[in-house]
């Protein structure tokens, strides 16, 4: 369920709200739900509301454990 | 006090006036904004007749015949209007036979109460349209409707053209082994068209493709006599297209994912609303079905023409008695194109 | 599109898949449930089925928040807009749902009910205040994802002194689904659904944490892997599930630590505990009454409550007597055991809740994968 996806914060604007971009498609929405949110941060975003800010390193991290799956096939 | 000239009479208020129920009463105001607007505007031997009819004399060859209302709201969208949808929409429908489209006939349904000022903007972009395809707009009618009867406007669009000799196009022609080429990236039309709901609000700099393709399908027909079908994949989009293909060829088909062209930011728009863009509607683009052995051609000849540099081979047509449309996913899987269920609608699960 | 685009590389995926293939033991089957809706659609729409080997199977579950929305709740959505002239306001999910009478939201909109399609819940809000003569209900539905913005505008509306807004509640929670599943005598005391381990939710735990799991692994000795959304997460999780049950360990692992901790989003639970409190027992279509599983507004807010404010009473809707949703939600059958799959009922013609939903089990197979129930002679992808 829910459908969320990722997105990067590029503007941040008054009353907690802020503009995401996807592939350059922008869209504002509330980050009322996320702390500390600086402009080029990703957070996820549901219903127009930032969920959680997406952290980078472990997202290169799970990338990492990909490839380590799926390459310690010894093909 | 200055004299006023004998034979004044007072223009149509395009700035501030609107539809009123005179104007399709078929007396003098009718027959006024008929005058300044739509003669004027489409400005042809035709219409400066001033008949109810046209006269044309029959081309040789096999004749074909389309037409198409336009419902779409809202009426401006970035790219275009209903007025040049209109006109491209129905130029198109006749060119999906391999035609060449001849004349065009508009009529509209206007509401009592729609700003002259969009009206006169509506029919100048339609009559542009024509222009620039070469298609005039040679008879049409004009109604005008109580307030809360109509959205602003309704144009209905029938155009006729004649076929060359030798093309048989058809939506029942696709054979096992074809291939299938679209013209270019799908979904730019639904994406710019929904960024300007109220409630979706999303910033793209996504235009409509709206656009009349019968130039291209000209070069095509002229390189590729042995085509099999051609349709333009409105609403339902590319999915919706193939299914009908499959379904009235009573054959399946095959395509890939990731041959498929689509812009990132319809993607991107398509992940936000939870919608998937071969659904999305397309009002420039259209769907070919050839010979195995004509397809390369047929692609170089597509690439080659400006409506067309996007054009790619995405799949083929199957045996399959079931007629189900497959797809190789991008990712290794493999699914069906499904019809689409209803109206596509954004999602939040 | 960054952190969407790299978790859905098909190499990847390949390689995974290899992976999961020689790892699974061939001498047991691994019965692996993925409770959220998101993850049905993707494994539909990815075909990932198709990358995994045959001892290693998918099973549905109930994570769909408008499948398991009783027909009652939908019929009472209706009343507000057709009785109490309200403005309704829904998210699109729920519109095409039929409900009682042969009607729908859809439906009643086309007679004349002034139903409207939001985005969001701020969008609800919005219409509050431009129509302040006019009563506005907010239809809102959704698992814990969805519950704190609702929790957000609530509020708002309290901050801004509206009065002519409220709000419907049917927000159920994931933790009661799984154990009820857990519960169900065909998996605890028949043993007749072999139900092995779960992939966990993926957004539901950006807002609850891994914390909550804890709970399922130490009762039910069943391992819980949260994956991400993306197919690739989905697969990683597969396969760390397919490592921990031949390893014997039962665990809350994370796949989507890029989003999830332990703990989750502490200001969206704050605010949903501060707004909402748990109803008894609320029923789920397909599953009956579940207990502790669902959200109604607290006092401190009834004035925002449509149920409330409205006198809505519930009365249940039985399901089609030919309809299998329930055992489908539960992962005891499968949508092709139903008789009337894909026959009486389609998406266009829904009978029951797994059809109504694009992430529904039944949904999600007919859509993208009933081509498979047929034999098609395969075919060679020839152009390149």
């Amino acid at each position: 369920m829910c459908l969320a996806i990722p997105a990067r914060v590029v503007e941040l604007l008054p009353d907690s709200l802020g503009t995401i971009e996807l592939s350059g498609v922008r869209k504002r929405i509330s980050l009322e739900l996320v702390d500390g949110i600086a402009v080029g941060d990703y957070v996820i975003v549901h219903v127009g509301y930032a969920l959680q800010k997406l952290v980078p390193h472990e997202a290169e991290r799970t990338l990492a454990l990909f490839a380590q799956a799926s390459g310690a096939e010894a093909e | 006090m200055s004299a006023v000239r004998k034979d004044y009479i007072r223009p149509v208020d395009f700035k501030h006036g609107r539809v009123d129920m005179t104007h399709g009463g078929g007396g003098r105001a009718m027959a006024q904004l008929i005058e300044e607007l739509f003669a004027q505007a489409f400005a042809n031997e035709w219409l400066a007749q001033g008949n109810d009819n046209a006269l044309f004399a029959p081309p040789a060859g096999r004749m074909v015949i389309a037409t198409d209302s336009h419902v779409v709201s809202p009426l401006f969208f970035p790219g275009g209007d209903i007025g040049c949808l209109s006109v491209h929409g129905t130029i198109n429908d006749v060119a999906m036979a391999g035609a060449r489209p001849l004349y065009l006939a508009a009529s509209f349904i206007l509401e009592e109460g729609f700003p002259l000022g969009d009206l006169r903007r509506i029919v100048e972009s339609m009559a542009a349209a024509s222009r620039d395809a070469g298609v005039p707009v040679i008879t049409g009618d004009t109604k005008v409707v109580e307030q809360g009867k109509g959205d602003g406007v309704f144009i209905t669009t029938t155009g006729v053209g004649v076929v060359p000799p030798g093309l048989h196009i058809s939506g029942d022609r696709a054979q096992p082994g074809d291939a299938i080429l679209v013209s270019g990236t799908i979904g730019d039309h639904g994406v710019a068209i929904m960024s300007l709901r109220e409630n979706l609000s999303f910033e793209t700099t996504i235009e409509s493709d709206t656009a009349a393709l019968h130039g291209l399908i000209a070069a095509m027909v002229a390189a590729v006599p042995a085509i099999r079908c051609l349709r333009d994949p409105t609403r339902g989009g590319l999915g919706t297209t193939l299914n009908e293909f499959a379904r009235q060829s009573g054959a399946g088909m095959l395509i890939r994912e990731s041959a498929i062209p689509v812009r990132p930011q319809v993607n991107a728009a398509c992940e936000f609303l939870g919608l998937d863009p071969l659904y999305v509607a397309n009002e420039g683009k259209l769907i070919a079905i050839c010979p195995r052995e004509d397809a390369e051609h047929l692609l170089a000849v597509m690439r080659a023409h400006p409506l067309g540099t996007d054009a790619a081979i995405i799949g083929e047509v199957i045996e399959d008695p079931h007629r189900f449309v497959q797809m190789d996913t991008a990712f290794g899987g493999r699914r069906i194109v499904d019809w689409l269920t209803g109206e596509q609608l954004p999602r939040i699960c | 599109m960054k952190y969407i685009d790299e978790f859905r590389d098909g190499d990847l995926a390949r390689g995974i898949a290899a992976r999961i293939g020689a790892e699974a033991r061939t001498d047991r089957s691994y019965h692996l449930m993925e409770f959220c809706g998101g993850h049905t659609h993707a494994i539909s729409r990815y075909g990932i089925k198709d990358l995994l080997p045959p001892n290693v199977q998918m099973i549905h579950g109930p994570g769909c928040p408008v499948c398991v929305l009783p027909i009652g709740r939908i019929d009472n959505a209706i009343e507000l807009a057709t009785e109490h002239a309200a403005i309704v306001c829904t998210y699109a999910d729920t519109i095409r749902v039929p409900a009682s009478g042969g009607l729908s939201l859809m439906k009643a909109k086309a007679r004349g009910a002034d139903i409207r399609m939001i985005y969001s819940a701020a969008d609800a809000l919005k219409i509050a205040q431009d129509n302040p003569q006019r009563e506005v209900v907010f239809f809102a539905i959704g698992f814990e994802t969805t519950t704190p913005p609702t929790a957000i505008v609530i509020r708002q509306a309290q901050a801004l002194g509206l009065t002519n807004f409220s709000v419907f509640c049917n927000h159920v929670l994931t933790p009661a689904a799984i154990t009820h599943i857990l519960e169900s005598p065909e998996v605890r005391e028949l043993g007749t659904v072999p139900l092995d381990g779960f992939i966990g939710p993926a957004h539901v735990s950006t807002v609850i944490g891994s914390q909550p799991y804890e709970y399922f692994v130490e009762e039910y000795q069943r391992p819980v892997v949260i994956a991400g959304f993306e197919p690739l997460d989905v697969m990683q999780a597969i396969l760390m599930l397919v490592r921990q049950l031949n390893d014997g360990r039962a665990e809350v692992e994370n796949e989507f630590t890029r989003a999830v901790t332990r703990e989750g989003n502490q200001k969206a639970k704050s605010l949903v505990a501060e707004v909402f409190e748990l109803r008894p027992s609320f029923e789920w279509r397909g599953l009956g009454e579940v207990p502790y599983s669902a959200l109604r507004i607290k006092e401190a807010y009834a004035s925002f409550d449509a149920e409330r404010r409205f006198g809505i009473v519930y009365r249940p809707v039985a399901d089609n007597k030919a309809c299998e949703c329930g055992a489908i939600l539960r992962g005891v059958k499968k949508p092709t055991d139903c008789k009337v799959f894909g026959t009486v009922c389609t998406p266009e013609n829904p009978i029951g809740s797994c059809m109504v939903s694009s992430e529904g089990a039944c949904a999600a197979h007919y859509t993208y994968g009933r081509f498979k129930d047929v034999a098609i002679k395969a075919a060679e992808a020839v152009v390149e």
